[in-house]
């Protein structure tokens, strides 16, 4: 029994302790060998890949029914951890441009993507919370990596204050939830309301308070104030990796949390859903237009994003579509994630030492001056705003169509009009890449361009087959 | 049902008056005699000098957490050590799980050079 | 590895996706490591790409035949799921694809090995290695795309292939996209390959159209279903198909009216007018009307035009063939002829005859175009060897010296003897002497047309003595004779990595009519099972002999006529052409191609830039913009200003537009003071956020 338990964490198990060991390790390798700690880093998310892939076709159930797990969790695991590997990638070179490579930050990192795996596959409420709180502590602390500038200070603290206000509305919502059914189980939640003893006003109170919390995590509108402030301040390669680790896993555990334990609720929380991902597409791509420093923008865009999604999650109480919307969310947050470390990579490529360069007039010339970056950064703009030929297209057209036949025309209207208002930003860093004059001056290591254009390519050459990853999302579904 | 909440609801009230009632019985029975060494803050014996609303060294927090992922381990260990020939095999390795996680702990404050007081 | 799923797991079948890879793999080797490599290195990776696809080809027609001649297929890779459009990547293994693969990968391994010699030499060469490298990465690309053509199992995966090859076909023929045929700066090259892709484009819409119409009425694309749908449907839909079919053959093919690209083509370098324009690309759609047989056997009337079509075009390109002088044009247009005769002989139904001759053309053509490439070299050489030793004549250099020009030669037989050889063995195999490959199975057409199609019968009747007699012309202006330039007199022979391919092809034009002989019909045996297996039967060809000894005849007196003319008193430096007199204005007419290229630019190309000015200028700029939007609408908007601001604006909005902009300006101010920086006020949001869910789960 307890053999099975671990099977069904191994990946998560194998991470953590990985990164235990790492913490130590990195103590005896000195600070100008610090390359040894990120390549340790990445072999230990490359081992937690392989064990994830390794799972691929499993299904179970572990601990007395606290995880579990089944081709989602495999799924939004391997997609974790890929965006783990993208981030180390992504880190060092720009740790040591910034003078900041000190060997925790990997630890931190592994920690945090052990966290989120554990969040894919929690069947439990408490587990959840667990999860959340063990992904999102290391987050706080890499936020403020770049002590002492106090930019990076206050997004850190900012970020682990409202984390912690946010969280106790989760953990209270959880409470309002074991109220209502006696159980924090998932399955418990569902058995509560098919038996009949459970109390549907205080379950739909602790859905709402949960939907509060986890929405927090995702940055939807209104609990999105953190990110524009948090995304500026925070080193661009935590950024990047905040930006979608922590999408996917707060997305994750909103699909799990919300399909398999509150379908009864759907009807309840379906126009609370359609305002949140309403108001999260205006706002974050209206406010994104003001924005003249990219940081800003790109964390309004990622806002905007997270609107797209719930556009799907609305959809997630009619039981012909549940699947669907589970599918196009998880597509969509693949196309988002490898976009992002995409324009991320860019971003930091082009941060001075000094934190500068992170204007949009910095932009100007770069066209000239790197061409492969500025097509690279033209991909992911295009992708973001959903041009063909790159995913973002693909992804949108995947979120628009369960929208739509889920019923939720003017939602899907709102999306479409929102989202040509994104072209104006985005296309906006392109104008000035090309158009204008300027000396920009991009620093990278080749991991750092690996990164970058393994992005770029796969943002447009998985555009061109599609069906491939289609029938990998539709073949990821939530078990209990 | 409604028993035990009345139950909660007087715990609640007595929780709430016992302590209140200590301190006014002291209030009430003391003699009132001050003068400035009574009124100063106590802070273990040693003399207070200027205010209290002054920047801590992060130092001591560092300390204090150390001090106290050590302190309350034992809490954990002290049973399991007691009914260590009783436990299953399972048991027993969690356990040595946990002793080497806060000796990782140790370690890295070591190599911090967290232990030497500067 | 491969996901394969063979109808018969024995023998090589699971080979056939490398068909398509292994090519690819050599243009991604000289891709990515080429420019570390010495030229030697890039021809002999693509050479070895390709022979390794002909060794495959070979693998796969012994694995058919182990199996008896039964058709197997290859999935690869699931495509298109999309509604019930179903389809796969899959490989179709038969043995007239398998026929085709050999021919493609033979021919073309033959012509890389040629082209390593001759892309060096040539005066365009100008030391560029990146040049070298791109045009085996090309190559290869072709050799890749025409696989798929070949062995794609539905109508729209031949058509990648058939896009594919266009694609090749046109960077190709632009290879020395900015300069002539002498190295000079000119675009004339460029416009020849925009040429052959537009006329290319006109003939794949039609090709598209018929796959739309196919699945719309078969719901299929996939050949076995559209065959299976295809006798249920109405007459009217067959009629469409075929012919919408035959716009693409017209095109790829070069079949009138869409010909007229492949004699610009020739702006190519050799190998390629001899691979992609003579021996493979050009027969696909001779391969298209085959495969289509059994939509084509379901109706007479597509039939007929398909033949008419093809005996036309094989007469009217064999007349133009005789007037010209460019060695190469007068073998362009005679390809053009003689794809008209396949087509005639596919559209007749003669389908083993049309793809004998596919095969043998393939042979014979690519020997003639590479022994042309052979002697244009050698005048080449010759050339430069003048202007270093140029005997104080300063003369040379400023003259443009056609290297191509047949008038320019003259007694080559002497200076090249190897390539006077293979180019006599390749002229008498085209003329259809006997027993050179040509013979067998251009006479198994003409025998084919003579039960039939009478009209057709004689179209290609004339049209071969036209063959014989052009060709005729150009051995004796090339070969014998005297020197009519001091370049001829100096040209050299070409080396052995350019001959020895040459001899190959010279003997297999010689035997290549053992293929099909008449009573043997082994080719007849080995393609009637793909036939047999959609439901089309095949007549035995018969032997003919009147039909034969005709038109030995008249090939042996269109020879002894060209002897006359240009053999026993040869063309002097300066004369023209002895036909000039005798003929007149037709022969103008022939030298000129008679003026169909400057009939489409009266009748199509001007007529469709008139209308293009008409859209730009009068339709989108002096009526959509000057008097529209200038006129009415600015007209309109003009007056209602003027309205709106005298009594309207300046009494009543100008009050409520004051107060409104400062109320815009302070939401703004507030907008942004939302986003303070302070956690307080963030903290305030998410409690807002709370508030209001809470507030409407109760209220709800």
């Amino acid at each position: 029994m307890a053999q099975l338990d671990f099977y069904t964490l191994l990946p998560t198990v194998v991470l953590m302790a990985w990164a235990s060991g790492l913490l130590i390790a990195d103590l005896f390798i000195p600070r100008d060998r610090k390359a040894w700690t990120a390549g340790l880093a990445a072999l230990g998310l490359a081992l937690a890949l392989g064990l994830t892939l390794a799972q691929i076709g499993r299904t179970g159930t572990g601990f007395a029914g606290m995880v579990t797990l089944d081709p989602f969790a495999v799924l939004a695991n391997s997609l974790l951890l890929v965006s783990g590997l993208l981030a180390v990638g992504l880190s060092f070179g720009y740790l040591r441009r910034r003078d900041i490579d000190r060997g925790e930050y990997y630890s931190l990192t592994l920690f945090s993507v052990a966290g989120m795996m554990l969040m894919t596959q929690a069947a439990d409420l408490i587990v959840v919370f667990l999860a959340l709180e063990m992904f999102s502590l290391p987050l706080y602390v890499l936020a403020a990596f770049a002590r002492p500038q106090p930019d990076s200070e206050e997004a850190g603290l900012k970020y682990f204050l409202l984390g912690a206000f946010s969280a106790g509305f989760l953990i209270y919502g959880i409470a309002l939830v074991y109220g209502a059914t006696q159980t924090t189980a998932l399955a418990g939640v569902v058995t509560a309301v098919a038996t009949g003893t459970a109390s549907l006003p205080l379950l739909a109170a602790g859905a709402g308070l949960i939907l509060v919390g986890l929405g927090f995590k995702v940055a939807a509108v209104p609990f999105h104030m953190w990110t524009p402030d948090v995304y500026q301040g925070a080193p661009t390669s935590v950024t990047a990796f905040m930006a979608a680790g922590a999408k996917i896993a707060g997305f994750a555990a909103l699909m799990r949390v919300f399909v398999q334990a509150f379908p009864v609720l759907g009807e309840k929380l379906t126009p609370i859903l359609w305002t949140l991902a309403a108001l999260t597409m205006f706002l974050g791509n209206l406010v994104a237009i003001a924005q003249s420093n990219i940081k800003r923008m790109l964390a309004y865009s990622s806002i905007a994003h997270a609107g797209y999604i719930l556009m799907a999650l609305t959809a997630y109480a009619n039981p012909q579509m549940r699947q669907m919307a589970v599918s196009a969310a998880l597509f969509y947050l693949l196309a988002y994630a490898l976009t992002n470390f995409g324009a991320w990579g860019v971003v930091a490529a082009l941060e001075k030492q000094n934190g500068g360069g992170l204007e949009l007039n910095d932009y100007a010339g770069l066209g000239r001056k790197s061409p492969a970056l500025a097509a690279a950064m033209t991909i992911f703009m295009l992708s973001f705003t959903g041009v063909p030929p790159t995913l973002g297209l693909i992804g949108k057209i995947y979120l628009f169509r369960v929208t739509v036949e889920a019923g939720f025309i003017g939602l899907a209207v709102i999306g479409v009009l929102t989202s040509l208002v994104s072209a104006y930003y985005y296309l906006r860093v392109v104008v000035v890449m090309y158009m204008r004059e300027g000396e920009p001056e991009a620093s990278m290591d080749g991991w750092h361009k690996a990164v970058i254009a393994l992005s770029a390519a796969l943002t447009v050459l998985l555009s061109l087959a599609p069906a491939a990853l289609f029938s990998l999302v539709s073949g990821a579904t939530l078990l209990f | 049902m409604q028993t035990e909440w009345l139950y909660i609801g007087l715990f609640l009230v007595l929780g709430m008056v016992m302590p209140a009632m200590a301190l006014m019985i002291s209030w009430l029975v003391a003699p009132k005699k001050p003068n400035p060494i009574k009124q100063s803050t106590y802070e273990c014996g040693v003399e207070t000098v200027g205010e209290a609303w002054v920047q801590f060294k992060a130092e001591y927090y560092i300390f204090a957490l150390a001090f106290l992922i050590f302190d309350v381990e034992t809490v954990f260990l002290f049973p399991w050590a007691l009914a260590l020939d009783k436990l299953p095999l399972f048991a027993v390795v969690e356990g040595i799980v946990f002793i080497l996680i806060l000796l990782a702990g140790l370690v890295y404050l070591w190599r911090k050079g967290e232990l030497e007081w500067a | 590895m491969l996901l394969s799923e063979a109808t018969h797991s024995a023998g090589f079948f699971f080979l056939a996706p490398w068909l398509v890879f292994v090519p690819l793999i050599g243009l991604l080797i000289n891709l990515i490591f080429g420019r570390r490599f010495s030229e030697k290195t890039i021809g002999t990776i693509a050479s070895l790409a390709a022979g390794t696809d002909f060794v495959i080809a070979v693998l796969l027609a012994w694995s058919l035949a182990a199996a008896g001649g039964h058709e197997a297929q290859v999935t690869l890779a699931e495509w298109i799921h999309i509604g019930n459009l179903q389809l796969d990547w899959t490989f179709r293994v038969d043995t007239l694809s398998v026929m085709m693969m050999l021919v493609v990968s033979g021919v073309g391994t033959l012509i890389h090995i040629y082209a390593i010699g001759y892309m060096h030499e040539d005066v365009r060469y100008k030391n560029d290695p990146g040049r070298y490298r791109r045009f085996f990465i090309y190559l290869n690309l072709f050799i890749a795309m025409m696989m798929i053509l070949v062995s794609g199992d539905s109508y729209l995966m031949l058509f990648v292939g058939w896009e594919g090859v266009g694609l090749c076909s046109f960077l190709l023929i632009g290879f020395w996209y900015d300069m002539d045929t002498l190295g000079r700066p000119s675009w004339a090259n460029s416009n020849a390959a925009k040429k052959a892709f537009i006329a290319n484009r006109v003939g794949d819409f039609g090709f598209l159209l018929a796959a739309f119409t196919m699945f719309w009425y078969f719901g299929t694309l996939q050949f076995d279903g559209v065959f299976a749908a295809a006798p249920q449907a109405s007459e009217g839909v067959i009629l469409a198909v075929t012919l919408f079919l035959l716009i693409g053959v017209t095109g790829k093919s070069a079949q009138i009216p869409l010909y007229i690209w492949l004699p610009d083509a020739m702006a190519g370098p050799t190998p390629v007018s001899a691979l992609i324009h003579a021996a493979t690309m050009v027969t696909a759609g001779v391969y298209l009307v085959a495969r289509s047989a059994p939509l084509y056997s379901l109706s007479h009337q597509a039939q007929y035009i398909v033949a008419m079509v093809g005996g036309v075009t094989a007469l009217f390109a064999a007349t133009i063939a005789v007037g010209q002088y460019d060695i190469k044009k007068v073998l362009a247009y005679s390809t053009i002829s003689q794809l008209g005769f396949m087509v005639a002989a596919v559209g007749m139904g003669a389908y083993v005859a049309g793809l004998f001759h596919l095969v043998t053309h393939a042979f014979f053509k690519a020997l003639l175009f590479l022994s042309a490439g052979s002697v244009i070299l050698g005048m080449e050489r010759g050339h430069h060897h003048l202007a270093h030793h140029g005997h104080g004549d300063a003369h040379h250099e400023e003259e443009v010296f056609d290297p191509g020009d047949m008038r320019n030669m003259g007694n080559l037989r002497k200076r090249m003897p190897v390539t006077f050889t293979v180019y006599l063995i390749g002229a008498l195999a085209l003329g259809g002497i006997f027993p050179f490959a040509g013979f067998w199975s251009k006479d198994e057409i003409l025998a084919e047309a003579f039960k039939e199609f009478k009209t057709v019968y004689w179209l290609l009747a004339i049209a071969a003595f036209f063959t014989a007699f052009y060709m005729g012309r150009q051995i004796w202006m090339v070969f014998f004779g005297n020197e009519r330039t001091e370049v001829a007199a100096h040209a050299e022979e070409s080396p052995r990595v350019i001959t020895v391919p040459l001899m190959i092809l010279a003997a297999l034009s010689t035997l290549g009519g053992a293929l099909n002989l008449p009573g043997l019909h082994t080719l007849e045996t080995w393609v009637e099972h793909t036939f047999e297996a959609v439901g089309v039967h095949l007549n035995v060809g018969e032997f003919n002999l009147t039909v034969a000894l005709s038109s030995t005849g008249l090939a042996l007196l269109a020879i002894f006529l060209s002897w006359l003319l240009y053999g026993r008193k040869p063309l002097q430096a300066g004369d023209a052409d002895p036909l000039k007199k005798m003929l007149g204005p037709i022969f103008t007419g022939m030298e000129n191609k008679w003026w169909v290229d400057e009939g489409y630019q009266a009748l199509v190309i001007d007529r469709y830039n008139d209308l293009a000015r008409f859209l730009a200028q009068t339709l989108d700029w002096d009526f959509w913009h000057d008097w529209f939007h200038e006129k009415v609408i600015a007209g309109a908007y003009h007056g209602l200003v003027a309205f709106l601001s005298d009594p309207i604006d300046r009494g009543l909005i100008d009050a409520a537009a004051n107060g409104l902009a400062r109320l815009t300006k302070n939401s703004a101010a507030s907008l942004r003071r939302l986003q303070n920086g302070f956690v307080r006020s963030y903290a305030l949001s998410v409690l807002l956020g709370v508030v209001l869910i809470m507030g409407y789960l109760l209220i709800k």
